[in-house]
């Protein structure tokens, strides 16, 4: 039987404030334990949550960012369950009525674009942290993430593979950085994903029973734990089983899901409106303002890209995969005056290349754009060939110094001197007589032997355009 | 000196004919001699009392005195003050000695008071007669096989057997009016958000509000002036202007001198007469509100038709709330864990069983089963709605009247224990109080006789949001032309 796949992912984006979402204690990250939990994060008797507006203004351009409603009033409720790392016994959070409703984020998938709708996205706090190891058989509790601000994000079940999750999570994870509401650091926990998976015989209309694996906190084990889910639930649906509806840790060792409770022992959570917060109420003039205020958006940069610069759909969706990127480009053409093409492909190709060799992110890499700006100048100015320039480019990447000193440097200068160039190639006629015929008796690969042969006396400074003119002219002569 | 009102006693202090020590160590003797009996104190600490009194000398001495300036104070056991055992009344939080203080605490302290202790009350202010708490019941100073009401038991109690000339308390369904019924004396629940309930340990959140409790209407004016004011803490606080709660006590409303409360419209809610109010308690605000007559007031018949349902509305919400409000109790982070247990969830089980006592328990399990899947809508949803038919119906009247006027209690203070075996009479109690919390208005409850037992009858005046200073002003008038609130117990003087 052919099955398909359906996934819906909740994703918890930790927002970037600097105090949580209802204290006014740091949400630094790696302070010793316990040592960023105030008296409301320990929730000592009497103390009372106070919102944090920042938290609701990066809900609100997140909202506005994927195209959804923004709730003019939503409503804090208290779920509730005991948990050693729960200091009130109830974590806050938004049930019935969200800050953000609908919306829809679009991708791509290989070649094609793919969009995922959005159920809605709430805000909530985060939990502490048990800690079961060096404790002598009890639990140590550190609520330094007691109250730090979350933006849980969930999908409609939308995709249907796990390349289609990982194209999302990838899209989402991009959005939130770029419009800076979230590190996306995944180490952290910043951003970590619950999948919510399901199978189906292909055709069939109603979903299958579905499995939730909890805190995928990269992309590698979002994608594997899907792949094995599906494996796993398949086979046993072939195996004239029943797939039970539960939620799953993923084991990244044995690359396996393992049952961490069934729909049975779920809890009963006691959802009500938390009486100690007054429903959020979010003006038109608050919701204007942060419209205002945001950045141009991926999608709307990367049809720009295409439509003013005339780049391919890949290097524009490259080139908006982050802000950073996006950054680094427009400062690059910016110092260049155009050379959007050259500008891009030296990104794309070159930059890239050595990023990815040396495992650093664009952030991170020694190259700056004003730097490579110069380098590419020198191409603009025909001082080097684009063969050459990345000789330099490799120079450059190693510290050597800017274009301009490596050029002078090494002597890389090319020559354009058309005396000099007519002085070398008549020198390789003489020396290729063999060559010269084929390529008179019509065979052109003999011409690209006599390019190669100029280029080589000129040990590569000679300018190919005007090689190739020269040697045209005389060849026809 | 112990029947002094704050006016005379900062008076005295002002004119340095007695210290904020001397006073203080008078009350702290006063509390050692009465106290055993009444169990009206929790914790003394007459080294703290006694450097926060010469403290405030050192004020009055520079010529800094503020009203309260050097003024002794019985704070409930649910207020949070830094340095000091806060148990709310509960094994859970026996040994709990608060870190910070509450925004009531600190506001009283800066205003010269003294912390005089910490008063007895009903386990987590749930209770009607104080009976309900971890350190035994309060009595009646009135008469000790009496209950003192509840939950603010202790302070009423101390206020009334004058070991305390004033006392702040909590009232989430009237716990700090019906007491002050039951013992004689004033108690003032504000509108919802006039004070900060910032480190006044959670009971049911959208029905808690702190307020004073003293001998007179004027006194709690002087309380109230203090301990109202937005608290940035508090979301629910209210952010306005600041009031000065005893402008009004001396304004007449006429020219008539005899008519101070002249075309002051008093609604008298039929309901609030009928079956079940006992006939001393209603003969006793009968003749008050003669007595309003005579100053000048209209008497305007009213109706609250939804008044039956407050009482089954707020034993939903309070014990939903607090379910919720309790579960911080775990016994992980302060207060009581059990001493033997094999695994957390023995843990839980065994801290709470043994941590909170048998009323907790019953309402924690109330709130539980309201809140719970399937029994939302039915419950918790539709106390919610009754809640705002309340609310509605207050607005209605408050369009012919300008306060309502009613008991406070259907009946006096009843004997220790009497009521212990049976909890839905004993929430019946309170069916006169409970709808100004719902509705989130200000309420007040003043002595206005004596009725079975010759036991104190308290009367309850409800007003519009906000209208505190009004009340106070009708409340003080009455004071002016009666002596029911300067009675006090036998062997207390």
């Amino acid at each position: 039987m052919d099955w398909e796949t359906v996934i819906g992912l909740e994703t918890h984006a930790q927002l970037s404030t600097r105090s949580k979402i209802f204290s006014g204690a740091s949400t630094e990250f790696g302070a010793a334990p316990n040592v960023q939990a105030c008296a409301v994060d320990v929730a000592l008797p009497g103390v009372l949550p106070v919102l944090n507006k920042g938290a609701v203004e990066r809900a609100v351009r997140f909202g506005l960012a994927v195209g959804a409603d923004i709730s003019r009033r939503s409503v804090f409720a208290r779920k509730n369950y005991f948990y050693p790392d729960l200091p009130k016994g109830y974590q806050i959070s938004q049930y019935e009525l969200p800050v953000v409703q609908g919306g829809s984020l679009s991708m791509l998938v290989g070649d094609d674009e793919k969009t995922v709708r959005l159920t809605r996205a709430h805000l909530e706090e985060d939990a502490g942290k048990s800690l079961h190891e060096d404790f002598h058989g009890m639990s140590g509790i550190d609520l330094n993430r007691a109250g730090t601000p979350l933006l849980e994000i969930v999908t409609e079940p939308d995709m249907r593979s796990a390349e289609e999750a990982v194209a999302y999570a990838k899209a989402l994870h991009s959005l939130v950085r770029w419009i800076g509401i979230c590190d996306g650091n995944m180490q952290e926990g910043s951003f970590r994903c619950d999948a919510n998976v399901s199978v189906r015989p292909k055709g069939v209309g109603v979903l299958g029973t579905r499995c939730e694996i909890k805190n995928l906190n990269s992309f590698r084990f979002l994608e594997e734990a899907i792949n094995y889910e599906v494996r796993r639930q398949i086979e046993l649906l072939e195996d004239g089983g029943k797939v039970v509806q539960e939620t799953r840790l993923y084991d990244p060792d044995r690359k396996q899901t393992r049952s961490m409770r069934s729909k049975e022992d779920a809890h009963d959570y006691r959802y009500f409106p938390d009486p100690d917060l007054l429903p959020l109420l979010i003006s038109e003039e608050t919701v204007e303002q942060i419209r205002s205020e945001l950045p141009e958006l991926p999608a709307a940069k990367c049809e720009r890209y295409m439509r003013e610069f005339e780049l391919s759909a890949y290097d524009a969706g490259v080139l908006t995969s982050s802000r950073e990127v996006a950054d680094y480009y427009e400062d690059l053409i910016g110092a260049l005056g155009g050379a959007y093409k050259l500008g891009a492909s030296w990104i794309t190709g070159e930059l890239f290349g050595a990023l990815k060799r040396a495992g650093l992110e664009i952030s991170q890499s020694p190259l700056g754009s004003r730097q490579l700006a110069g380098l590419l100048q020198q191409i603009q100015d025909k001082v080097i060939s684009g063969k050459t320039a990345k000789d330099v480019f490799d120079a450059m990447w190693n510290g050597e110094g800017e274009a301009a000193a490596i050029i002078a440097a090494k002597g890389l200068k090319q020559i354009s001197d058309a005396g000099e160039l007519e002085r070398v190639i008549d020198g390789v006629l003489a020396a290729n007589q063999k060559s010269v015929e084929e390529y008179r008796a019509g065979k052109e690969k003999a011409f690209n032997a006599l390019v190669g042969q100029a280029m080589k006396a000129t040990r590569g400074k000679g300018n190919p355009s005007q090689i190739n003119e020269i040697l045209k002219k005389k060849l026809a002569g | 000196m112990f029947n002094s009102t704050l006016k005379q006693l900062s008076a005295l202090l002002a004119q340095k004919k007695l210290s904020s020590a001397e006073l203080t160590q008078s009350y702290l003797d006063r509390i050692a001699q009465r106290n055993p009996e009444l169990n009206a104190f929790l914790t003394v600490d007459a080294e703290k009392s006694l450097a926060q009194a010469r403290a405030a000398d050192a004020q009055i001495a520079a010529g800094k005195a503020q009203p309260l300036t050097g003024i002794p104070v019985a704070h409930k056991d649910i207020f949070c003050a830094q340095g000091w055992l806060t148990t709310c009344g509960s094994k859970m939080l026996a040994n709990f000695v608060s870190p910070y203080d509450a925004h009531v605490v600190e506001k009283l302290n800066a205003a010269g008071a003294v912390i005089l202790g910490k008063t007895n009350m009903d386990e987590f202010a749930m209770g009607s007669s104080s009976e309900t708490g971890f350190f035994g019941a309060v009595k009646n100073p009135w008469d000790p096989t009496r209950v003192a009401g509840g939950s603010s038991g202790g302070s009423a109690a101390a206020v009334a057997a004058r070991i305390a000339p004033v006392a702040i308390g909590t009232d989430t369904g009237g716990s700090i009016r019906q007491p002050a019924a039951l013992t004689g004396i004033c108690g003032l629940k504000p509108t919802y958000g006039v004070v900060s309930r910032y480190g006044m340990i959670a009971f049911a959140s959208s029905l808690d509000q702190g307020g004073p409790m003293a001998k007179s209407a004027e006194d709690l004016a002087l309380m109230l002036n203090v301990m109202a004011g937005f608290d940035a803490r508090d979301s629910t606080s209210l952010e306005r202007p600041e009031e000065d709660y005893s402008r009004l006590l001396d304004v007449r409303l006429t020219g008539d001198r005899s008519k101070p409360l002249g075309g002051l419209r008093i609604g008298v809610p039929k309901e609030y007469f009928g079956a079940g109010l006992g006939a001393d308690v209603g003969a006793a605000v009968e003749a008050a509100l003669v007595q309003f007559e005579k100053l000048g007031a209209v008497r305007v018949s009213i109706a609250l038709p939804n008044s039956g349902l407050s009482v089954p509305a707020y034993y939903v919400i309070a014990p939903a709330e607090a379910s919720s409000n309790l579960s911080r109790f775990d016994g992980v982070r302060y207060g009581y864990r059990a001493a033997e247990y094999g695994d957390l969830t023995e843990m839980y089980r065994k801290t709470r069983a043994q941590g909170f006592g048998a009323e907790v328990k019953r309402r924690i399990l109330i709130g539980t089963y309201v809140l719970s899947h399937g029994y939302y809508d039915a419950y918790y949803l539709k106390a919610q709605k009754i809640r705002r038919l309340i609310a509605q119906d207050f607005a209605q009247a408050f369009k012919q009247c300008d306060l309502i006027l009613g008991p406070t209690t259907p009946g006096v203070a009843f004997g220790l224990g009497s009521m212990s075996s049976d909890p839905v009479q004993m929430y019946l109690l309170d069916i006169y109080t409970t709808a100004a919390n719902l509705a989130g208005l200000p309420a007040m409850s003043i002595p206005c006789g004596f009725g079975e037992g010759g036991l104190p009858v308290g009367l309850q005046l409800a007003g519009d949001y906000f209208s505190e200073a009004r009340m106070l002003q009708a409340a003080h008038q009455y004071q002016l032309a009666t002596d029911w609130h300067l009675r006090q117990p036998a062997g207390m003087e």
